[in-house]
Formats: structure tokens, C-alpha cells, sequence
């Protein structure tokens, strides 16, 4: 075969070779310059271009802009050769359109249209050209456009295989970025779960794919290929690895099409049907066994292939969860790999074995191996392995070895490369905590980590120590006891410093009869680090001496002293000189009782989940896709995070930590799990036992969001649904908040909304697409517009769904948006309130409740409610000074409909009456109704 | 999933890229760039996978291309090493014995055995037979509208 396979396009390789050729950066730029006024100068004169010509100066433009060139013209041409009948036209006319025009929407239709003639082709070749099209750069519109033909091409039975094969991935392209628009009829589940049976491989390969995307959205629907799925990977690992042809790859039978079968069946938990399950747990038995046996190849390919089986295997049995003999095999068997001369393996069995340790069948027999880990801590050459072996080590740690491997990892930490620094001391925080017996112990343990890795503290670990200390006065006296000495060392850390400051200035007091740390030799030793540190460590500092005033009257002028002190009193830091001014008057001008009662100790604080997880957890940055708007919602974790910083140094006098706590805490969301002891589950798969099974809940609603603009709406253990909603006239903005509450990502989240029956006439919807991950304790927003056309009664529903920890979840629910949120209100005088309330008397125009009252019957409460709901509450109308009325006019697309109420509450009888009149039929009984039950 | 596939020289250059989810060229040119220069900074004996940002990076060098493919975290490392080697292999098979120099000539051909392998960031066809031969037939066709085009200049008396 003739090596230039481009020399159909001569003037394309002549390019190619000139820009190789130049020496510099600018002779390539002028030779490129130089060939892009050449094109345009042909594209802009030369109508009689020919396709060949067209063809290859969009492919020369096609390279430019892989060089990383911009390319802004050529794109029309590009387009016209989608239309040429000579398939290598056609061909590189597609290429240049799904390398460049990624998200362009000029032309969108022009492209389109030309799909779709392909699409209808009778030539496979071209038909399948359009479907890697699509394949490649499909959209919402075109998930619209072809929702229709691509799925007919797929399931038809004279599609030829491969035309079926690209359908299928077409399908799952569309299916993935546009789920919404994209309509699967019921009908062809069957057929499509079928392919799965397919008898050309390569059309089952391709259709697993597919099937696993679709099984993630409605595993209802799709719960026949699990069976399928079983009995086609039994038919490939029971035969003989000559049975398939050039589907075998290095003596392993079809292994791609085997890794996507056992990917497919971690969508479900183990199967219902013992028959069905038997015959899986053979198959997983015998790729084990074959993981035993000699390698049949000495080539890396082979056994590549065979342990990516196996690998895949041993996830779906951690994903199962129940066979405590497969976990306990998988468990040797990745013990093997752990001293395997392949880095790669190694990498990949500690890995798993992270896994391993957290299923109860299996974690004992992943502690066995941890002399090896613990080796392969100090022995790797590679950092990311090495990396591997500290997850391993934090995966099984548990109250029994959590001494030896605390402190394995401390050893390894004076070592350890930078970049996994700050995450070793996250995780021997978390476990030093976790599983300390004695507390004594941690503190020594912490201590000890602020004096190694001293740079690589965050402020949520010293927070943390801190907290720990606060809240158990077993442990105040040792505390300050070893906080006063790591301070003596002679180098210490400016986190040390902030330590003993914090501890000292609330327990020093513990220690002050010992000669050796009498209250004037702690002050002392504090003050001899006060000039070394930075400015937010002086601040604390300054508090701590401000304790000290109060603990130990006896030094109050020592302090005074430095509190006057230029450097302090009128320092260019505005928080010092303000801190230092504060504090000096506070000490002169209160006695005693007033300064005991301000500088009193910190009281402990609310149990909640370790900030450190939540930080551990922010460690992975992602990478955005382009078409995902960040929310810039204030409660973003990483705003959150940043901001309670200085907050615990600073406010340690001024603020509570009730407030704290509020501060720290999101716009609307509170991410918070409350505690009922003072530890903190390191894995939530305890406390949600319940949901590690596939659930759908269906909820109705109680009038969330009647009579306020913002709102949680929904909230169980995995999420929180908040809102937030804005008026103009007909068109209502809203925001809606998903907050995660859990420690996992939850993925593949979508939503979706339904105006079902008369209400897809009476409002339109518009929510932009959402992103589809949810980082452990994150949140994202969706933000859209909800126009209201008529007056409405139902209530949009509500469609979530999503997977935990691997376990689809489903959220039903009634979105609650009532008519009133349309209501604006109106003011007026008793006139006019009268004039159109005479107005209002036919027999469908008004509305009377009589109800009791549910709440304490007080004015405010009333006119509280009455105002969030949307219309005025007018004083001086009625009569009767207790009574209320009020007005509001309802803003729709079509027409605006006038409201006007009139509560009186009859507090002898414990008793409402309701009056609502409207402009429009049924609007008063619609409102009676929603506030019947509210006062 | 697999995100993207590229290939570079040793050098840093970029041969040829493939991405499978929308990307800013902007952030694609990031991507590339700190990418490259993690894995031109690992050493032979590491292992072929690296964690980065929320995805895994599989790669793996052949003569003086680096082959590097993002993939996300459910997805298999060993299949993704073996997914290259195929891609290779294929490449290797309709090149004959193919070197960087055949990728920069021919990047459209390269692209071409992308999309009949794998789709959508998915694998689409693993025998390398049934790839080799979509390909074949494109070439067919190529020299038929080039034998097309040829003649028509012939009968025009260009030739």
C-alpha cells in the first residue's frame, strides 16, 4: 500500500512539506498567511471552482487550523460539499465541519438539511458518513431533527450492521447531550434491549453503549437486558477464544464487548432471579479461574486484555456486594497484582482494593495485605502509584490498625512528594480523629503533623484540632500542656503558633501553676513568635493576649503595654491597629465581671460533619465543558470554604458560633448533616443504608414556595432542592438550586418538567440544560423562565433523576407553582376598593371559606402571609380595624385578571372567614382553596 | 467514556487530536498543553495511568508518538492501553509500517480510522478486519472519482 495515501490531493502534500520546511516560527506563519489569502482570493473569484479543488482547499484549511490557527472563512464551502454526490467530497466537507464547527451555529440548518438527505440515502456509505456526523457533533437541534430516523435505522432489519452500529452511538450521542429532546418510543425498547443478541459482535458492542446510557435513565424500562446481558457474557467467557474470529484479541475473546456487559450490569443490584444469578456468578467465577491460569501469550496485549476483564469483573462484584467467597477471591487475586513486576497492575490492584475495603465481606482480608502497601508507600518509584497506596492505606483503616498506619503515614509524609502533601495531612487528620481512643493521642498526633508538613496545614486541619479541643475538657489541660511546649521548639511553624495562641488563650490558666509555665513565661514565649508571624496571626494573637487579661489580671499591664505599642496601636494593618484600640479600651474601662462575661470561654461547638472531608473531597478539580454555565451562587463550596477562614481567628471574641456556623453555611442550602455523637462518619454508606438501593420517590407537595420567593422546595438524605423566583409581569424568572448532601458525586443528574393535560397551554417553560454531576456537597443551579399564558390549576410535575454511588435514583414531584406567584399587588383607596368589589358579585366571581384558624391567631402573622402570597393588605378600608382586605392583579400573556380579598378573623371562635372575589371564573375559588388551610 | 484522544510527538507537538465532548477551542488548547506536559515529564517506568482534574489519563508511547487518551472514572484503564494499541495497529496495517510522518500527511485518513473504530467517545468496531475494509472501500471509491476525474480531463484533451 503507497505510503502517500494523499496523493489524490497533490497541492495538500506540497503544503504539508512547505510548512515542515520552514526554519522558523514566522516563515511558517508568513507560508500559511501566504496560503490563506490564495484560498480566500479562489473561494471569493472562482465560481467555477470544482469539488476536487473546493475539496482540497478545505482540507489545507482544515490543517492550518490544526496547527491552532483561527480559520473564519471557508465554512460555506466546507457546507457545499456536504451536497456533492462524489463521496470523498462529502467526506472531507464532514471532516472540516465536526473538527471546526463544534458548537458554530451558523449554517446549523444548512447542515442539517444536508444530513438528512444522507440520512435518507439509499447508499450505506453515505448514510453512514451522516451518522458520524452526528456522532461526533450532535446537538439539541439535531437530537430534534433526527429523533425520528436515526432510531428507525437502528432497529429496521435491512439496515446493514455497520449503518446499525453508527446509529447506535449516534443515538447515544444525542441521548447524552440533549436527554430532553431526544423521544425514545416504548415500543422500541424491546428491540433495542435485542441488539444485545445481535449476532454480529460488532453491532452488540456498539449497542451496549447505547443500552447502558438509556438503562441509566429509566432501569425500569430497560430491565430486560440484564438477562440478556448475562446469558451473552456467559456464551463469551465459557467459549473457547477461537470461536470469534478476529473479535479475539491476543487469544482473549472479544474483551471489549465483555468489560461493556459487566459495565452494563452495575446498573442493577444483583439479580432477582436465582437462575439468572447463578449463571453470573459463573461467569465471574470462571474469569477468575482464568486469571490463574498460564498466560497463553507473552505479549503485554494479552495479559492487558485478560485483566481488564478480570478488573471489570471484580468491580461488578463490589458492586454486588453479596458473595462473600467472589469478594474474598477478588481480594487474593489483587494481592497478586500487588507484587506484580507490571507498575501498571500494581497501580490498578490498589486501586480496587480501595474498593474492597469498604465492603464488610472483604475488609478484613484487604487489612492482611497492608505490610505490602505499607512497602509499596516507601518502595515505588511512581508518584501516582505511591498515591494509589496512601488511598489504600485511609480505605482500610479501621480502630484496629489505625495506630500503625497513622503512623506509617506520618514517617511517609517527611518524604512525600509535594504534590500529595496537603492531601496525606487531610486523611491522617481524618483518621488520627476518627479512630482515636485517646484523645491524648490525636492531640500528640496532630501536633506532630503541624510540626512536619507545617506549609501544607490547611486552615481547616488547625480548625479542626481546635474544635476537637473546645469540645472536650478531658483533654483542655493536656493541650495546653503540649501546645506550651511544641512552642519552645526553635523553629516552629507559624500554624503551631496559631495553635498554642488559641488553646493557650482559652486554657492557659490549666497550666499556670506549673513553675515552668507560669502565666508571665507563657506570654513571653507567645510574644517572642509575634513579630515573626503575618498579620492575621498577630490578630490572633492580640485576642489571645486579650484572654490572658482576664485569665491572669496579674499581667493586665504587661499587655496594655504592648497593646499601646506603636507597632500595634497604630499599625498600618487596620485590623491590628483596630484590634489593639479595641482591646486596650475594653481592659481599661470594664471590671472584672464585665470582662469575665466578654472574654468568656468559647463554648463547644455544634457537631457536625469534619470540614476536613468536605475539603478532602474539593482536592479534584474539574474540568467545564463548555456548554456548562458554573453557578456563581454564593454558596458554592469553594466560596464557602474561603470564606469561613479567618472567620474562626477573628471572631474568636466578637461572635458566637451560632452565627459562625450560619455564616459558613450557603445562601439556601445548609449542606449540614446533623450528628448525634461527636464523630463523624468518615463513609455515609452506614447512615444511608437505605438507599443503597435504586429508589423512586414520589412526593407530594405542601405548599412550598406559596408565600415566599425563595424556598426549599424538596429535601430527603441525598438532595435539596432549593428556589428562588422573580416576577416581571407574566414571566416569572426562576432559580433552582440542587444542592448534594452526600459524600459521593451524584451523576448523570437531569431534570425534567411536564406540563401535562390543560397546562401546556396555560404556561411555558423554559429551563436551560443543566450540568449532569454534582460534586460530593456541591451545588448547581438551573436557571429559566416560566411565562404564564392563562390562569392555571394543576401544578407542573417534576422529573429528577440521578445516580448515587452508582444506585439511579428517581425524584417525582409536584413543582410547586401556584397561580399566585403571578399575583402582583395593587394598592388603592376604600373607594375604589368598595367600587370594584360591587363589581365583583357573580355567583363564579366570588368565593367564601369559613375555617378555623390552625395557627395562634396574631395580626402580623396574617399580614405577613397575606403580602408573601402576593397581593396588598390595605389598612384603614375596613370597618373593623382586625379585619383584613386587599388587592392584586394577575398578570397572564393573555389578559390580566383583578383580585380582591377580605379576611376576618373571629378570635372568639377560633374562626377565619374568607372573602375573594375575581375578575375571572374560578380564580376566587382556586385562591380560597390554597389559603384555606394556611391561617 | 473516553473525552479525547491525542497524539504528540515527543518534542510536544500535537499530531493529531480528537475530542468527544464540546470544548472551547480555548480550553482545548489548555487541556493540550498541560497535558503534554505532565506526560512528557513521567518517567518510562511509571504507570500508564495518571490522575487528572476528574479524569483518568491513559497513555503510552510508541516509537516517537505519545498516544494519550482521557477517559472518565467508571471507565477501564487496561481496555483503554489495548484501545490505543488497536488504533495502532490499524494504523500500522493500512500504512504499512506507519511513522509520525504518515499521521501529519494523512491526518484526514487518520480521522477516518477514528471514526470507524470508535464513535462517540465509545468503542464502535473491534475487529480490525471490519475497520481495514470500511477503510479499503473508501479508497476504492477515491480512485474511481479520481479515475472519474482523469478521464473527464482526458476527453477534454487536458490530460
Amino acid at each position: 500500500m503507497p505510503t502517500m495515501r494523499g496523493d489524490a490531493m497533490r497541492g495538500l502534500a506540497v503544503f504539508i512539506s512547505d510548512i515542515r520546511n520552514c526554519k522558523s516560527r514566522e516563515a511558517e506563519l508568513r507560508r500559511i498567511n501566504k496560503e490563506l489569502t490564495n484560498i480566500r482570493q479562489r473561494f471569493r473569484a472562482d465560481k467555477t471552482l470544482d469539488g476536487y479543488q473546493k475539496k482540497k482547499y478545505v482540507c489545507k484549511l482544515l490543517f492550518i487550523f490544526l496547527l491552532g490557527h483561527d480559520i473564519d472563512f471557508g465554512y460555506m464551502e466546507a457546507v457545499n460539499l456536504l451536497s456533492s454526490n462524489k463521496y470523498t467530497e462529502k467526506q472531507i466537507g464532514y471532516l472540516f465541519i465536526s473538527v471546526i464547527m463544534n458548537s458554530s451555529t451558523e449554517m446549523k440548518q444548512l447542515i442539517i438539511q444536508n444530513i438528512r438527505n444522507d440520512l435518507q440515502s439509499r447508499n450505506p456509505i453515505f448514510i453512514n458518513l451522516a451518522l458520524q456526523c452526528v456522532a461526533n457533533i450532535g446537538d439539541r437541534e439535531m437530537a430534534i431533527a433526527f429523533t425520528n430516523d436515526i432510531p428507525r435505522l437502528l432497529i429496521s432489519g435491512d439496515t446493514l450492521d455497520a449503518v446499525k452500529q453508527s446509529a447506535a452511538l449516534c443515538l447515544l450521542r444525542l441521548h447524552r447531550t440533549s436527554p430532553d429532546s431526544l423521544q425514545l418510543n416504548t415500543e422500541w425498547t424491546a428491540r433495542i434491549i435485542h441488539l444485545l443478541n445481535d449476532q454480529h459482535l460488532g453491532v452488540a458492542t456498539a449497542a451496549v453503549s447505547l443500552i447502558d446510557a438509556l438503562v441509566k435513565r429509566s432501569p425500569d424500562e430497560y430491565k430486560g437486558c440484564i438477562n440478556l446481558a448475562v446469558s451473552r457474557l456467559s456464551r463469551i467467557v465459557t467459549s473457547s477464544y477461537t470461536d470469534f474470529q478476529d473479535y479475539t484479541y491476543y487469544f482473549v475473546p472479544a474483551p471489549w464487548l465483555c468489560v461493556k456487559l459487566l459495565r452494563l450490569l452495575q446498573n442493577y443490584p444483583p439479580p432477582d432471579d436465582p437462575s439468572i444469578r447463578s449463571r453470573l456468578n459463573e461467569c465471574l467465577d470462571t474469569i477468575l479461574n482464568k486469571a490463574q491460569e498460564p498466560l497463553k501469550s507473552k505479549k503485554v496485549q494479552h495479559s492487558n486484555a485478560r485483566n481488564a476483564v478480570l478488573f471489570e469483573a471484580i468491580n461488578l462484584i463490589i458492586h454486588m456486594d453479596c458473595e462473600s467467597s467472589l469478594l474474598v477471591r477478588a481480594c487474593n487475586q489483587l494481592g497478586q497484582f500487588l507484587q506484580n513486576r507490571e507498575t501498571n497492575l500494581r497501580y490498578l490492584a490498589l486501586e480496587s482494593m480501595c474498593l474492597l475495603a469498604t465492603s464488610e465481606f472483604s475488609h478484613e482480608a484487604v487489612k492482611k495485605h497492608q505490610e505490602t502497601v505499607i512497602n509499596a508507600l516507601k518502595s515505588e518509584r511512581d508518584v501516582s502509584v505511591r498515591q494509589r497506596a496512601v488511598d489504600l492505606l485511609y480505605a482500610m483503616c479501621d480502630r484496629s490498625n489505625a495506630q500503625d498506619i497513622v503512623q506509617e503515614m506520618l514517617t511517609y509524609l517527611e518524604t512525600a512528594d509535594y504534590t500529595i502533601r496537603e492531601e496525606m495531612v487531610l486523611k491522617i487528620a481524618i483518621l488520627s480523629e476518627k479512630y482515636a481512643i485517646d484523645y491524648k493521642w490525636y492531640l500528640d498526633i496532630m501536633l506532630k503533623l503541624i510540626r512536619i508538613a507545617g506549609d501544607f496545614v490547611s486552615e481547616e486541619v488547625w480548625y479542626r484540632v481546635i474544635q476537637v479541643v473546645v469540645n472536650r475538657n478531658d483533654v483542655q489541660s493536656y493541650a495546653a500542656k503540649i501546645a506550651f511546649e511544641a512552642l519552645q521548639a526553635p523553629a516552629c511553624h507559624e500554624n503551631m503558633v496559631k495553635v498554642a495562641g488559641y488553646i493557650l488563650g482559652e486554657y492557659g490558666n490549666l497550666i499556670a501553676l506549673d513553675p515552668r509555665s507560669t502565666p508571665m513565661i507563657q506570654f513571653d514565649l507567645l510574644h517572642s513568635k509575634y513579630h515573626l508571624c503575618s498579620p492575621t496571626t498577630r490578630c490572633l494573637l492580640l485576642s489571645t493576649y486579650m484572654k490572658f487579661v482576664n485569665l491572669f489580671p496579674e499581667i493586665k499591664h504587661h499587655i496594655q503595654d504592648i497593646l499601646r505599642h506603636d507597632s500595634n496601636y497604630r499599625s498600618s494593618d487596620v485590623e491590628i491597629q483596630q484590634r489593639a484600640i479595641e482591646y486596650l479600651k475594653l481592659s481599661e474601662i470594664c471590671n472584672p465581671t464585665v470582662l469575665a462575661t466578654v472574654l468568656e470561654i468559647m463554648p463547644p461547638y455544634p457537631e457536625k460533619q469534619s470540614p476536613l472531608l468536605v475539603r478532602l473531597k474539593q482536592k479534584k478539580p474539574l474540568i467545564e465543558s463548555e456548554n456548562v454555565n458554573e453557578p456563581s451562587s454564593p454558596s458554592t463550596t469553594t466560596a464557602a470554604h474561603t470564606e469561613d477562614g479567618p472567620k474562626l481567628a477573628e471572631t474568636a471574641m466578637h461572635l458566637n458560633h451560632h452565627q459562625q456556623q450560619q455564616q459558613q453555611n450557603g445562601l439556601l442550602v445548609s449542606l449540614d448533616i446533623p450528628e448525634s455523637n461527636g464523630h463523624y462518619e468518615e463513609s455515609t454508606s452506614n447512615s444511608f443504608a437505605s438507599l443503597t438501593k435504586s429508589s423512586t420517590s414520589t412526593v407530594q407537595s405542601n405548599k412550598k414556595f406559596l408565600f415566599k420567593n425563595s424556598d426549599i422546595i424538596f429535601e430527603n438524605e441525598l438532595i435539596q432542592i432549593g428556589i428562588k423566583g422573580e416576577l416581571m409581569k407574566s414571566s416569572m424568572h426562576i432559580e433552582l438550586y440542587y444542592g448534594n448532601k452526600t459524600n459521593f458525586n451524584l451523576i448523570n443528574f437531569s431534570t425534567n418538567f411536564f406540563l401535562s393535560g390543560d397546562l401546556e397551554s396555560e404556561l411555558r417553560m423554559n429551563m436551560e440544560p443543566i450540568k449532569t454531576t454534582i460534586d460530593s456537597r456541591a451545588q448547581i443551579k438551573q436557571s429559566g423562565t416560566i411565562d404564564c399564558l392563562k390562569d392555571f390549576y394543576d401544578l407542573p410535575k417534576m422529573n429528577i433523576t440521578f445516580y448515587y454511588n452508582n444506585i439511579p435514583q428517581k425524584i417525582d414531584y409536584s413543582f410547586p407553582l401556584y397561580l399566585n406567584k403571578y399575583l402582583e399587588k395593587a394598592d388603592m383607596d376604600s373607594n375604589n376598593f368598595f367600587l370594584r368589589w360591587r363589581n365583583l358579585e357573580k355567583p363564579n366571581q366570588e368565593c367564601q371559606k369559613i375555617f378555623p384558624a390552625k395557627f395562634p391567631m396574631i395580626y402580623d402573622d396574617c399580614r405577613q402571609k397575606l403580602e408573601g402570597f402576593g397581593w396588598s393588605s390595605l389598612t384603614g378600608i375596613d370597618v373593623n380595624s382586625e379585619n383584613f382586605c386587599g388587592a392584586g392583579i394577575i398578570h397572564t400573556v393573555s389578559q390580566q385578571i383583578g383580585c380582591l380579598y377580605r379576611l376576618e378573623p373571629n378570635k372568639q371562635a377560633n374562626m377565619y372567614r374568607l372573602t375573594i372575589r375575581a375578575s375571572k371564573d374560578g380564580v376566587a375559588k382556586r385562591f380560597a382553596e390554597l389559603l384555606e388551610d394556611q391561617f | 467514556m473516553i473525552q479525547f484522544i491525542l497524539l504528540f510527538s515527543r518534542q510536544g507537538k500535537l499530531r493529531l487530536q480528537k475530542w468527544y465532548t464540546s470544548q472551547t477551542e480555548k480550553s482545548k488548547k489548555k487541556i493540550t498543553r498541560e497535558l503534554i506536559a505532565t506526560v512528557l515529564s513521567r518517567k518510562p517506568k511509571m504507570s500508564s495511568f495518571l490522575e487528572w482534574k476528574d479524569l483518568k489519563i491513559v497513555y503510552k508511547r510508541y516509537a516517537s508518538l505519545y498516544f494519550c487518551c482521557a477517559i472518565e472514572q467508571e471507565d477501564n484503564e487496561l481496555l483503554t492501553l489495548e484501545t490505543i494499541h488497536r488504533y495502532v495497529e490499524l494504523l500500522d496495517k493500512y500504512f504499512g509500517s506507519v511513522c509520525e510522518l504518515d499521521i501529519i500527511f494523512n491526518f484526514e485518513k487518520a480521522y477516518f480510522i477514528f471514526d470507524e473504530f470508535i464513535l462517540g467517545g465509545e468503542i464502535q468496531e473491534t475487529s480490525k478486519k471490519s475497520v481495514l475494509k470500511a477503510i479499503n472501500d473508501q479508497d476504492v471509491i477515491q480512485e474511481e472519482e479520481l479515475e472519474e476525474k482523469r478521464s473527464v480531463l482526458e476527453d477534454l484533451g487536458l490530460a
